[in-house]
């Protein structure tokens, strides 16, 4: 009798004993396969409770070590970056917010910045400021879905409540701002929408203390968990070169030892003018992963702190009518504010001719927006280098030789983001 | 098979409807504890998370379980395809009935009015447990293997290796105990602790057991046939309806026999303070004290990995075991 009558071929046998024969060899090595009737190959995916969205892994199992591995993308393929190219320039944002569903504040600062890039408009500080803020909150609800999940994912069942509902004070801070707790396209071109209300500041730094006490819990959860040192610690280790030579950025290369973060190379925003640090591994495997993104987490609300302290008043929305809306409060007495209004409402603003690369550091590394303008109000060309497709590519580098659980530990750690890889 | 079994060595023999009743009586009493446990796991695991766990059906959620059966019992008993007719079937119901045959040998108390209050006091004891732990086993391997699926495959094999390496622990773990107690019935066994219990000079013993019974029963962080993230649901993928639901008890039957053997080899068993009657209830309490720390430990640690829990089992538990065994030996003839 065959393991699988309706199944597409070759039957998987004796799982139990063959699995301590590669210790030995590094990810990334092409592996001597035995012959093919050793492999089981599985489909996991599009449907599996570990993969973090539709992706769809082919993987090639000799008992419970992975031989092969493809990952298949394109399961919630949206057209969001063909969509782009139909509406009106500031009709975009809220598309392109919902390509990488967790960190909308960055692909909202991507475009956005790409965009101003491409006229030449000015940011007030006051509205780079609540960019900041709101770009670390989201690092941290980013990171805290990620950390929930991948502590699920190696069986750490209850992280992933604590994560969830810190996250959710996240989130709070985000329905207080901009009205919304997902998707909240609260970045503008020219700023941002609204200016924080009343008791956001205090509530932000009631936040930062709730935060800072969740991570304490976590990393005593964690930290020196035996199971976890054993589950994560030199598990899905490559290098920094191959790692570079794979286009691979954010937590992952750093975790790698390589301090490289947009925030200090590229200096957009007022990241320039603030203080603090780029936590850096040294093995690059998934307990390194782990340490930098909570390190990262530690970070982020120094950045918070700074920022509500040097948080400077004046505008929130840069004051140029060609390409932003006037104030509400004009449309009854101005008539030329009506008109601008009304102008950027129907067609939306002329950008020059012209073409840009604007790149930021998302909580998954280097998040690129490609914005091609014509002269006309709408873009010929929108296109995002998002993060978790590029990483997605060294899962083979990182997984091959491993064993199943550590494919999905390796996987979790990578934190993709179906929807920013399939846009 | 029953007359094969040496009956006339043990200290007390009921009569025939004595034996049916109390049977009855067993067999009631742990399938009402099961969904008790059922709704405290789950009502635990939520204050355990910062949620409330079940809280609509009945107060405080209390039929939940009944809900839950509800639901399964109405479900169509669908096989896949790739499955094959007879030992998908059966598979469940194997593991389920020697969960519920093992449960015969734990005693609630002495004998009490002429009636000894455990299902039937055998003299191998202990060894009817493994005996009967093992067939449990075949429901899984069969289960997992009749599914056709690679994940139930996968998740089968798992178990079955489990299964190996954990079962030698766990008897070299008791073995301190029937040494100590030069018997091994339960119910000696329990009688022998009127000084001491177990668990102080055989607190590695214990300690040992109690790992090991986390993996026979394929709990966290043991759960590896059945690890949501790696094999969906490992044997019982396949599985719906009140097919998984024997799959669902049966696992908690076995958390509950785990904690039975351990209170009753390390606990002191039924004994407890106050009056006899109250014996059956003091073996529950302990019983329901060890299947929270399972509940805890489910709630707290990561999930092994198959190859560390393989060199687990093998490199640590069983020299432990053997060393608790030849420590506990000489001592024994020492004094």
């Amino acid at each position: 009798m065959t393991l699988e009558p309706g199944g597409n071929g070759r039957g998987g046998q004796s799982a139990a004993e063959i699995v301590h024969e590669i210790e030995g060899s590094a990810p990334g090595v092409t592996v001597e396969l035995e012959p093919e009737q050793e492999l089981l190959m599985v489909n996991m995916g599009p449907h599996h409770p570990a993969t973090h969205g539709v992706l769809r892994l082919e993987v090639e199992l000799e008992g419970e070590v992975v031989r092969d591995l493809r990952p298949i993308v394109g399961y919630v393929h949206t057209g969001i970056e063909k969509s782009c190219e139909s509406m009106a320039f500031w009709k975009v944002i809220p598309f392109v917010e919902r390509m990488d569903y967790l960190s909308y504040f960055f692909n909202s600062e991507a475009y956005c910045g790409a965009v101003e890039k491409l006229i030449g408009l000015e940011v007030p500080r006051r509205a780079q400021y609540l960019r900041v803020l709101h770009m670390e909150l989201n690092r941290l609800h980013s990171h805290l879905v990620w950390l929930g999940t991948t502590a699920l994912d190696v069986g750490a069942m209850s992280v992933y409540f604590y994560c969830f509902r810190d996250r959710d004070r996240v989130l709070d801070m985000f329905e207080m701002s901009a009205g919304q707790r997902m998707h909240t396209r609260y970045f503008q071109v020219g700023g941002v929408a609204e200016d924080i209300p009343e008791g956001w500041e205090a509530k932000a730094r009631e936040l930062i203390d709730v935060i800072k006490r969740g991570l304490s819990q976590y990393e005593s959860l964690l930290d020196r968990n035996e199971i976890f040192l054993m589950r994560t610690k030199n598990i899905g280790v490559v290098d920094r070169e191959r790692l570079l030579e794979l286009g691979v950025t954010g937590p992952l290369l750093r975790a790698a030892g390589d301090p490289w973060d947009l925030r200090k190379e590229a200096g957009y925003l007022v990241y320039d003018e603030l203080d603090f640090d780029i936590p850096v591994g040294t093995v690059g495997d998934g307990y390194d992963r782990y340490r930098v993104r909570l390190a990262e987490m530690r970070e982020s609300l120094k950045i918070i702190e700074q920022c509500l302290d040097g948080l400077p008043d004046g505008p929130w929305i840069a004051d140029d009518r060609k390409y932003v809306l006037p104030p509400r409060s004009e449309l009854s007495t101005s008539m030329e504010s009506l008109i601008h209004h009304f102008k950027l409402v129907t067609e939306g603003f002329r950008v020059d001719p012209g073409e840009v690369y604007y790149p930021i550091e998302s909580p998954r590394g280097e998040l690129g927006c490609f914005v091609v303008a014509d002269g006309s109000a709408k873009p010929v060309r929108v296109h995002f280098r998002d993060p978790s497709f590029v990483n997605l590519q060294s899962l083979r580098d990182m997984a091959i030789g491993e064993y199943v659980a550590d494919l999905i530990q390796t996987l979790a750690m990578l934190d993709p983001i179906l929807g920013g890889i399939d846009r | 098979m029953i007359p094969a079994l040496p009956i006339a060595d043990t200290n007390f023999v009921d009569a025939t409807w004595i034996l049916i009743l109390k049977s009855l009586v067993i067999f009631i009493v742990i399938l009402s504890v099961v969904p008790v446990v059922l709704l405290a796991e789950r009502k635990l695991l939520g204050r355990f998370q910062n949620r409330y766990g079940p809280n609509r059906v009945g107060p405080y959620g209390a039929l939940q379980p009944l809900a839950d059966v509800g639901k399964l019992l109405s479900k169509q008993g669908f096989r896949p395809t790739g499955a094959v007719p007879g030992l998908y079937e059966v598979a469940p119901a194997l593991t389920i009935l020697a969960a519920v045959l093992t449960l015969a040998i734990l005693p609630f108390g002495d004998v009490q009015g002429g009636v000894g209050l455990y299902g039937i006091d055998v003299p191998i004891g202990i060894l009817y447990f493994f005996a009967f732990g093992a067939l449990a086993f075949y429901g899984l391997l069969l289960g997992g293997w009749a599914s056709g699926s690679k994940y139930s495959f996968l998740g089968a094999m798992r178990s079955a290796a489990q299964l190996i390496s954990y079962e030698m622990a766990m008897g070299l773990s008791l073995l301190g105990v029937v040494l100590m107690a030069g018997s091994l019935s339960l119910v000696e066994i329990v009688k022998a602790q009127g000084e001491i219990w177990f668990i102080v000079p055989q607190i590695v013993g214990f300690l040992i057991f109690m790992v090991a019974g986390f993996a026979e029963t394929n709990r966290a962080p043991f759960d590896l046939p059945e690890a949501d993230a790696e094999l969906v649901a490992g044997y019982s993928t396949e599985y719906g309806g009140m097919r998984f639901g024997s799959y669902f008890f049966a696992e908690y039957m076995e958390i509950l026999i785990i904690s039975g053997i351990a209170s009753t080899m390390f606990l002191g068993g039924w004994m407890g303070p106050g009056p006899s009657w109250l014996d059956p209830i003091w073996m529950l309490a302990k019983m329901l004290a060890i299947t929270f720390i399972f509940i805890w430990i489910r709630a707290t640690l990561p999930r092994f990995r198959y190859d560390q829990l393989m060199s687990f089992g093998w490199k640590v538990l069983i020299p432990l075991a053997t060393l608790n065994v030849l420590v506990t030996a000489v001592l024994v003839v020492v004094w």
